[in-house]
């Protein structure tokens, strides 16, 4: 037998092998033994450092504090945004273990007292949810209920509760496109940067407007907190914390008070209203109504607002006072005028209006019927004489009137701190080559000259306009209140010439003209404008010979757009207005662009006036533009089958949603401007002077002074 | 001269000492594992080593040819306890382990590893030295020892069989089978393993597999290593001090009170506690070594040394489990891990080898007296 050897042992031999081996054993247990020293020591003195550092990663945990964020204040210092102490509570995903959800939840639903529709709402975003972005699970808590979860904190792992700081913006609608709003950072924004402050509960960032525009500056540096933790995430004793440096306070040129009655005076228009400093171009308010509440987009909008907001015919999601884009109508009237002036114009030359004028072989008619007989350029702009500038544009040509418009700033992009704008145009004969590929036209001269056609400009250029006239400076827009000065070159006209447009703009308003529905309510201001109907659709030549429709008989979205711009005083100019209200047809006399833009203006001299004639008319329209939206939403929730009582229906991500969804909605440069075919038949009408009210239209309660 | 009576100073005093050097160093690092409380782990500890140490000298006091009569009877009661274990055993933490007796919860293979080092010693010494090459030396002792290997791993309880397997061959080893047997056994050992390893429990796949890169997984599997690795590395050559340890403290260490205790007591402190304890274990290991060199009779040297090795099979495969050796199999630390049956286990074994060192001072002191 090979395997065992040929040698048979004796007892002896046997005794021998065994000490013999027991020494070996021996000597193996006492081999391991150094072995077990030497590993120790390895792992301990040799690699000390490196678990020295893992045992402290282990220990302690490092809590950003979430930055608060700056203040958004307006000339005077009243906040447009600042920010409110708030208590909430969110679960992260990754550190919920999934057999206890069930059970977490329902504590978190006992202890918060949630809504059978919250708790589907927290248990839909964790379905979805990525792991590290936090789902909210209820903010704005009291300090009662957060305490209740906050002592609990060891039965439930991966719920945070956290105190911070949630933004506010006290006016509401009216600052709503101004200054935008702040949401969530989105999964998109965090993949880039892997900033770990984007995934911290609470930190929110500008998503739209000046938010978004001074999100860098806003944003402060975050605190952190260094607490010491068990591997069960249970908190033992705090460490050290480093608290958060606030991010910068952005000072506005706008006039927080005039911003926001500019916005509630618009009432149920909707359209934009800037107005401008005319010694600095300080824009002093920017209102696009109607508008959506910034504090319900920062907490995370519900589906169902958005929803009604996207839907509305009124758009009110679309920032106007820089995205929309109209014909600006006889507004363009003063500028035309400047252009002839300067290329020679004889003032007092007269041409005989008889309603129409033959151009081609195509009619063009006045917006007065029966003519306004023998007129002169002064008349010509405060009766807004259509025949007038049809005559003397032939005369001088487009290139003099499209230089003139780009001199006062039409078509022009500034440099604003915003993310989109769109800048319309100013048509001229080569513009028209590129883009048409066919010769200008003398009747798109015609057109232009009442501001139709391809003519496109948006409110805030509207504004500029108004206070370059009024000034003689080529004045930008500035919003931020940097303390710099901004002195503006002169655009060069003679002041003879802006002197006799100035006569004439006043005239308009103040001498008979077509905005008599604009003269000031302030003794001893007198104020010069323009006014302008844009229309949206072609009058066909047997419209005509039955007699034009009405605008308050048209569909909303066929109604003419009413436009103003305007400064005062009129002869040392302070402040320039530019207003359009799309489709507001002129139907209605105290929600007109004549109207709105006086009241507006008079705040400027007369604030307590002003305001109770807001107040006044407030009451008929239903409350300030937060109470009206209000009604909306219930209105449409009971349009929707659903409990008319307003209740949380937040989405962490529906307010990331809601910015994508707004940029969807803001069209590309012209898209949504609505223009009518440069068609010869058109018609030119003017401001609304005395309007004839039809009877289906809300009564208007004259509480314009007129005079 | 002596003041104190003859039948005190017999008792073996030095080994009592070492062994409550090690037990007490274990209470403390129970008190600090409890966050600084004698209960609950401290104070059992210590009750149960009193009790365990009496056991251990009654032991000691059982006439030797007496545990050496019944030890395959006894043998065979474990054995069938075993298999009756796999019958009707109660499912305790995934495996099959646990006897209820309705008083307390039996588990035969604890007993296992003491009883086949004795059956093996027992067998051999039935055994004639001359037939201590031939096959008759082979087949039966390997039987004893793999029927219970074969059943404890069906519980299944890896380390545990480890230990069965590895006790019974110690004593084959010593009983002089030939050395080119266990050379040729390891290397076929060798090639069974890649085969063996595929027909281990998923559950003991991966603890293998683990070990082999604990920082693979180090929120799952690995989880145990890595955090034993970085409390044993954080606490440095002096340690955090005593009550000082974070990794225990802070619940990241799991079982820092049974199975890694090892690394609780080094994180507080450092090579230098851990050192004290391997030298603490070697001089018992020593002693052990040298009663079963000193002892006469085949039973006793082969009993003392198989159970002196069983002691280090222990002390070595919980050592080198916590600092990332070996995988993680469940092998308490002997003295120093929190839990009743593994030191009765140990200080049954402890028993013996007194018993066996009394037999032969016995012997030697009436040579010469």
């Amino acid at each position: 037998m090979k395997l065992f050897g040929k040698k048979t042992l004796t007892e002896a031999q046997q005794s021998l092998v065994f000490s013999r081996r027991a020494v070996l054993v021996t000597s193996a247990q006492m081999g391991v033994g150094a072995l077990l020293a030497a590993r120790m020591g390895w792992i301990a003195i040799a690699e000390n450092e490196k678990y020295t550092l893992l045992s402290e990663s282990n220990r302690v945990n490092l809590t950003l504090i979430p930055p608060r964020r700056g203040w958004i204040i307006d000339r005077h210092g009243i906040p447009l945004a600042n920010n409110r102490t708030d208590f909430r509570v969110d679960i992260i995903p990754d550190r919920l273990p999934d057999q206890d959800r069930d059970r977490i939840i329902g504590l978190l639903t006992q202890l918060l007292s949630l809504k059978p529709d919250e708790v589907d709402k927290v248990n839909e975003s964790l379905e979805k949810a990525a792991g590290f972005q936090p789902v909210q699970v209820s903010d704005g808590l009291d300090y009662a209920r957060y305490a209740a979860v906050s002592v609990r904190l060891s039965e439930l792992p991966g719920v945070a509760p956290s105190q911070g700081f949630s933004r506010y913006y006290p006016a509401g609608p009216s600052v709503g496109h101004l200054i935008g709003y702040v949401g969530g950072a989105s999964a998109e924004e965090y993949e880039k940067s892997r900033n770990p402050l984007l995934i911290t509960p609470g930190f929110k960032v500008g998503k739209q407007g000046l938010e978004k525009n001074f999100d860098i500056p806003l944003t402060g540096k975050p605190g952190a907190r260094r607490v010491e933790v068990t591997a069960h995430g249970r908190i033992v004793r705090d460490l050290a914390t480093r608290t958060d440096v606030p991010g910068k306070t952005v000072r506005l040129t706008i006039d927080a008070g005039l911003q926001e009655y500019a916005g509630r005076r618009m009432g149920t228009q909707s359209g934009a209203v800037v107005v401008m400093d005319c010694a600095t171009g300080d824009v002093l308010a920017s209102a696009s109504m109607p508008s959506f509440d910034p504090n319900s987009f920062s907490d995370g909008i519900s589906h169902l607002e958005w929803e009604m907001l996207s839907k509305d015919d009124h758009v009110p999601l679309r920032n106007k006072a820089l995205q929309g884009l109209y014909p600006p109508g006889s507004t363009v009237k003063p500028m035309v005028a400047l252009s002839f002036l300067e290329h020679g114009l004889d003032p007092d030359e007269h041409v005989n209006c008889s309603g129409a004028l033959r151009v081609g072989n195509t009619l063009f008619h006045c917006w007065k019927r029966g003519g306004h007989g023998a007129i002169n350029m002064h008349r010509g702009i405060a009766q807004s004489c259509d025949i007038y500038f049809y005559v003397m544009a032939q005369r001088f040509g487009m290139d003099v009137i499209a230089d003139m418009a780009r001199r006062l700033g039409l078509g022009q992009k500034f440099d604003i701190p915003f993310p989109s704008q769109s800048y319309g145009t100013v048509p001229d004969p080569a513009w028209k080559q590129k883009k048409y590929d066919t010769p200008w036209a003398v009747y798109d001269t015609v057109n232009a000259t009442i501001g139709q056609g391809y003519m496109l400009v948006n409110p805030t250029q509207m504004a500029v306009m108004a206070s370059r006239l009024a000034s003689g400076k080529a004045l930008v827009p500035h919003f931020v209140a940097d303390g710099k000065r901004h002195d503006a070159a002169p655009i060069g006209v003679r002041q003879e010439n802006l002197d006799l447009i100035h006569a004439a703009m006043r005239d308009v308003i103040n001498g008979g003209g077509t905005g008599g529905a604009a003269r000031l309510p302030v003794k001893d201001v007198l104020m010069a404008g323009k006014t302008g109907t844009a229309q949206v659709r072609r009058i066909t030549m047997a419209e005509r010979s039955r007699g034009v429709r009405g605008n308050a008989s048209l569909p909303f979205k066929l109604r003419d757009h009413a436009l103003l711009q305007c400064f005062a005083p009129y002869d040392k100019p302070r402040y320039a207005l530019g207003c359009i209200l799309e489709h507001g047809g002129h139907t209605t006399r105290i929600i007109d662009s004549t109207t709105i833009s006086a009241d507006i203006m008079s705040y400027l001299f007369d604030k307590e006036g002003a305001m109770k004639r807001l107040e006044e008319l407030e009451k008929q329209w239903g409350g300030t533009p937060q109470e009206r939206l209000a009604k909306q939403l219930t209105a449409y929730r009971i349009e929707k089958g659903l409990p008319a009582a307003p209740m949380p229906d937040t989405a962490s991500n529906a307010a990331s949603n809601a910015a994508g969804a707004a940029n969807a909605a803001t069209p590309d440069e012209d898209e949504e401007a609505e223009r009518p075919a440069p068609t010869p038949a058109g018609t030119s009408p003017t401001g609304a002077s005395a309007p004839t009210l039809p009877a289906a239209t809300p009564p208007s309660t004259g509480t314009v002074p007129q005079t | 001269m002596n003041m104190v009576p003859e039948p005190l100073r017999r008792l073996p005093w030095r080994v009592y000492g070492l062994l409550t050097m090690l037990a007490a160093f274990g209470w403390i690092v129970l008190y600090s594992a409890a966050g600084g409380h004698i209960m609950p782990w401290a104070g059992m500890q210590a009750g149960r080593f009193i009790v365990f140490l009496v056991m251990a000298e009654v032991i000691a006091r059982i006439p030797l040819s007496l545990i050496e009569r019944i030890s395959l009877p006894v043998y065979g009661a474990i054995l069938a306890a075993l298999v009756l274990v796999e019958l009707i055993g109660g499912v305790a933490g995934g495996s099959q382990r646990w006897i209820n007796l309705g008083f307390m919860q039996l588990q035969p293979s604890e007993f296992m590893k003491l009883a086949c080092v004795l059956a093996v010693a027992r067998f051999y010494t039935l055994l004639p030295a001359r037939q201590a090459r031939t096959w008759t030396a082979l087949w039966p002792a390997g039987a004893l020892i793999g029927v219970p290997a074969f059943l404890i791993m069906l519980q299944p309880d890896l380390g545990t069989a480890l230990m069965v397997t590895a006790g019974g061959i110690t004593v084959m080893f010593l009983a002089g089978l030939p050395m080119r047997l266990f050379v040729g056994a390891a290397s076929a050992m060798a090639a069974i393993v890649p085969i063996a390893f595929s027909m281990l429990h998923e559950y003991q796949q991966k603890r293998i597999l683990i070990f082999m890169d604990p920082e693979s997984d180090p929120l799952g599997a690995g989880y145990h290593i890595s955090q034993s690795k970085i409390a044993i590395g954080s606490g440095g050559i002096f340690g955090k001090g005593f009550l000082n340890g974070t990794q225990s403290h802070l619940d990241y260490l799991p079982e820092g009170h049974t199975d890694f205790i090892f690394a609780t007591m080094a994180e507080e402190w450092g090579v230098l506690g851990g050192l004290y304890l391997i030298i603490c274990f070697m001089l018992l290991l020593r002693w052990g070594m040298r009663v079963a060199a000193r002892a006469n009779g085949k039973f006793s040297r082969m009993t003392a040394a198989g159970l002196t090795m069983t002691i280090f099979f222990y002390i070595a495969i919980n050592m080198m489990m916590v600092m990332g050796l070996a995988p993680v199999v469940g092998i308490p630390l002997p003295f120093m891990s929190y839990g009743g049956s593994s030191m009765m286990t140990i200080m049954m074994c402890v028993g013996i080898i007194m018993n066996i060192d009394r037999e032969s001072m016995r012997r030697s002191s009436t040579g010469w007296k």
